[in-house]
């Protein structure tokens, strides 16, 4: 018998049970769609957060007192202007290397208040980070070095505080002091949810004196490219090392931040897909069941098939051909529901969903894989029927 | 040439620890182009016997040999295109696949030989035509009389071009005039192909149409009446 025959009579057999084989494909195609969206929202959420690390810049390198990981706590820093002018000197540009000293204050202008993030920082912003200006300009070396009272405003305390009046050169005092606002970044959203746009970058002079601090909280370099992050950032750490002999420094960079949180994500995606591989495999039983049954309920037509010549192997196709239609047909249905759920989630909800080519071949591979598996047992019994007993049967 | 050879042809049922035998030595031998009637009563091994000639179960002990060929030297898929080229089969109870049309149940056979559809539908439209159901070639099972159904089931039984066609009580389930019909359908079947026929039955009047009797009582041959 042609594999083409075969088919053509598994289909025949499929559509003449309409109801059923719809019913023992439900499983499958809930098994399906749920790996395609469930796979789509952990690939949405991993390129959502992939995309907030990237936005920050490229190839920025954190360094900070103390040893990085999720134990510790933040350790107090020890890090002080000169300490800065130390790495500027041991990364040979200093126009890559910029600080930040943090703090949550208020602000206000006339009535208005905004609760907001001071940042003490310093003119070299926009070499390491992607920060572009929607008005003014940034901070200068001479609002550093002279100490002056000056903000660059982040785009929603812009909003909160001068409503449309475009704020540059009008007042606002921090903390009680005033100052004057000579510059507004774009909006550029939230990285590891740190509202970037409610920042206020001052001079780190001025805000170590507001704050009456001596430190810094930690220093962005911005290499070169992307091939001496690594060693630039092993430099810095050693350098300062060096320098307070018995103390712990550390360097992070976009590319561990990323592969750390690509592997949770990874993990977690692998996780949701497998809970909903679980489903495909219920769905498989579902077809194995079936298919048992369907073969005892056609005892009759298997003997008659087998009296007018069909062979052991011809039954056992067909009843096989019978099972992985059943499920590679659910299988793109599913498939069809997963990238339609996904597209919906996607436009209509908050979250994030990106379909992903893999889990759509691997849904689909593993539900040809599922009939194939749960065909099996029941297409042999099949095959094996001695036909005298299959027509005797009543 | 002989269709079937058989010598000390046995077959046991166990069951439950209780062991029928339902064929209990048979030496038989029937030739090309006969025409044969197997009588006996009920639960004599007929159908038993007819299962045996037809390939569709081994003997339990016994020699059979279908178109010369010793069966118990085939395996189980040469047997199946054994039965596929040789041998035609009508039943008692028709046996056509419920919705599937006439034309295609007539088809079957030759799926299983590898002939390309049009080819197919080609031959059993003219089995079907053979049988006088040309106008039914799209009908259901359940969209035809019994005796339709067994003259689909004869169409069936010949598309293959068999050398034998064994028929289980193929008048069974049939009234007198449709009976009659499907004798005459064998007889010229036999007549004008010389296609062997090996029908069983339990009336009297069926058997006299064959031109051999063969007597089975207690799963032995009692009388072989030619
Ligand atoms: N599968 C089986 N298991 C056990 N016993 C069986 C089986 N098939 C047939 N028999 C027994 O073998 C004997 C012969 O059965 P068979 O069907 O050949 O009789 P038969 O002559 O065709 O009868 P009928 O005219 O009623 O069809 C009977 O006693 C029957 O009960
Ligand atoms: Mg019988």
């Amino acid at each position: 018998m042609r594999t083409a025959e075969a088919f053509r009579m598994a289909l025949e057999a499929l559509r003449v049970n309409r109801l059923r084989s719809a019913l023992t494909m439900l499983g499958v195609i809930i098994g399906v769609s749920a790996v395609v969206i469930l796979v789509a929202i952990g690939t949405g959420a991993k390129d959502a957060i992939e995309d907030e690390i990237s936005g920050l810049g490229s190839n920025i390198i954190l360094v900070v007192p103390g040893q990085l990981n999720f134990q510790a706590a933040p350790t107090q820093s020890r890090l002080d202007l000169a300490d800065v002018a130390y790495v500027r000197r041991v990364v040979g540009d200093p126009s890559r290397v910029t600080v930040s000293v943090q703090s949550g204050e208020s602000m206000r202008v006339g009535r208005n208040e905004a609760f907001v993030t001071i940042v003490g920082t310093d003119e070299n912003i926009p070499n390491v980070f992607e920060r572009p200006l929607k008005r003014g300009r940034y901070l200068t070396e001479t609002d550093i070095d002279t100490r002056r009272r000056v903000a660059v405003l982040g785009s929603e305390v812009s909003g909160q505080l001068f409503g449309d009046l475009d704020p540059v050169g009008r007042q606002a005092t921090i903390a009680g002091v005033r100052f004057r606002v000579v510059g507004v970044y774009d909006k550029v959203g939230a990285t590891f949810g740190v509202a970037r746009d409610r920042e206020v970058h001052i001079p780190v002079t001025t805000a170590q004196r507001l704050l009456g601090v001596q430190r810094v909280n930690g220093i962005a370099i911005g290499a070169s490219g992307p091939d001496v992050i690594d060693s630039l950032g092993q430099k810095v750490v050693d350098a300062l090392v060096a320098r307070y002999p018995g103390e712990k420094f550390s360097a992070v960079t976009q590319t561990q931040l990323l592969g750390t949180i690509g592997t949770v994500l990874g993990m977690l995606t692998g996780v949701l897909a497998a809970i909903a591989g679980i489903s495909l495999l219920v769905g498989g039983v579902g077809v194995s069941n079936i298919m048992l049954v369907s073969v005892r309920e056609r005892t009759k037509e298997i003997g008659l098939r087998k009296a007018l010549g069909a062979r052991q192997r011809d039954v056992l196709g067909q009843f096989l051909i019978e099972a992985v239609l059943l499920t590679t047909i659910g299988g793109l249905i599913g498939i069809a529901l997963g990238v339609g759920g996904s597209l919906l989630i996607e436009a209509l909800s908050p979250v994030p969903a990106s379909i992903t080519l893999w889990s759509i071949l691997l849904a689909f591979g593993v539900s040809a894989v599922v009939g194939v598996f749960f065909g099996v047992a029941p297409a042999r019994r099949a095959g094996r029927l001695d036909p005298v007993v299959a027509l005797r049967s009543e | 040439m002989t269709a079937f050879e058989a010598a000390a042809l046995t077959r046991s049922y166990h069951l439950e620890g209780v062991t029928v035998d339902a064929l209990r030595g048979v030496d038989l031998t029937i030739g090309d182009g006969e025409f044969a009637a197997i009588i006996g009563p009920s639960g004599s091994g007929k159908s038993t016997l007819m299962h045996l000639l037809g390939c569709l179960d081994r003997p339990t002990s016994g020699v059979l040999k279908v178109g010369g060929v010793d069966v118990s030297t085939l395996d189980d898929t040469r047997l199946a295109e054994l039965r596929n080229r040789m041998i035609g089969f009508v039943f008692q109870s028709f046996h056509l696949l419920g919705r599937t049309s006439a034309l295609d149940n007539v088809a079957l056979p030759l799926v299983y030989r590898g002939v390309p559809r049009a080819e197919r539908r080609r031959r059993a439209r003219e089995a079907l035509e053979a049988v006088g159901l040309a106008h039914r070639l799209d009908h259901r099972p359940s969209q035809m009389s019994g005796g339709e159904q067994q003259r689909v089931a004869i169409a069936r039984a010949l598309v293959g071009d068999p050398q034998v066609v064994l028929a289980d009580e193929p008048t069974g389930n049939l009234d007198t005039r449709n009976g009659d019909e499907v004798m005459g359908l064998l007889e010229r079947l036999n007549a004008d192909q010389g296609v062997a026929i090996v029908l069983v039955t339990h009336e009297p009047e069926v058997a006299g149409r064959a031109r051999r009797q063969i007597h089975v009582r207690d799963g032995l041959i009692e009388r072989d009446v030619a």
